[in-house]
């Protein structure tokens, strides 16, 4: 009797909630979400308190995390860019005027106050802008993330300066990899090829551009 | 109503996104100059141990390396 009950409470509570509502009510963005992580969730640590008052209560997950910098009103004036790779990161925070990455759209330049964006990064140039330098890189290919607060990261799996590349192996690799194409004949020999002669050609330019 | 988005030509000849993303660093990879090319030639190196399980119990496990057995 008491479980029908509880699911006729729970039924009726689910049926006032009709779809038009559900749909208008919006879930905030992660940037709008103020993580007040510090304290900890005050229900549990007073639960926490009544049963075991003389243990600390253990810290969770969320606590050990900062909270993501809020979108500032005013339009930032430098580019915060974290640049890491698998096993190292080449660039955490840092304060810059501009980045242009290898979007697989094209070159594309990333300015402070950029509108939030996810792009799929193909083997290209990586050039970070700062005052008069200009910091150079060779991505193997990667993602990078503009979000709203004037953070970018930029991940990628590999990224060599520019004067660590061998020009030799660069040029010996782009005939092999025409020639594999020419001569292949499975569709995943062909892809490999062309990802190849991709890879190359743009490793090409990169030294001569 | 079938998805008319265009699929890059690795993903419609057959390859996921991580081979194709392992192949190009590797090929950059290749294409560094002497020390930094066997740094990150070691860096890369893997070593482990796979066994299928059957029954709750593992099989025999093969060992998958990429150093020298000494």
């Amino acid at each position: 009797m008491f479980r029908q009950v509880a699911h006729r409470i729970l039924t009726r509570s689910t049926t006032t909630y009709s779809a038009g509502a559900a749909a208008t009510i919006r879930r905030p963005y992660s940037t709008e979400v103020v993580a007040d992580a510090s304290s900890g969730d005050s229900a549990f640590v007073e639960a926490w308190k009544k049963v075991a008052p003389n243990i600390d209560p253990p810290k969770t997950p969320i606590q050990y995390m900062e909270p993501r910098p809020p979108t500032p009103s005013t339009l930032p004036s430098k580019l915060t860019v974290n640049f890491v790779l698998p096993y190292s990161a080449e660039l955490s925070k840092a304060e810059v005027d501009m980045v242009i990455v290898p979007a697989t759209t094209g070159q594309m330049g990333i300015l402070p106050g950029h509108v939030p964006t996810i792009a799929e990064l193909k083997p290209g140039l990586l050039s970070v802008h700062e005052g008069n330098d200009v910091k150079k890189y060779f991505i193997s290919s990667g993602f990078a993330f503009v979000h709203s607060n004037s953070y970018a990261d930029i991940l990628a799996v590999e990224a060599i300066p520019l004067d660590r590349i061998d020009q030799a192996q660069v040029q010996k690799g782009l005939s092999e990899f025409t020639q594999k194409l020419n001569s292949a004949s499975t569709d995943l020999d062909k892809a490999e090829a062309q990802i190849g002669v991709d890879v190359h050609s743009a490793l090409n330019s990169a030294l001569t551009g | 109503m079938a998805s008319t988005a265009a699929v890059p030509f690795w993903r419609s000849a057959g390859m996921t996104y991580i081979t194709y993303s392992n192949i190009c660093a590797n090929l950059v990879r290749n294409c560094l100059k002497e020390p930094y090319k066997s740094e990150a030639i070691n860096r890369e190196k893997v070593h482990f141990s796979v066994s299928k399980w059957a029954d709750g119990k593992p099989q025999k496990p093969t060992i998958r390396s990429d150093t020298p057995e000494a």
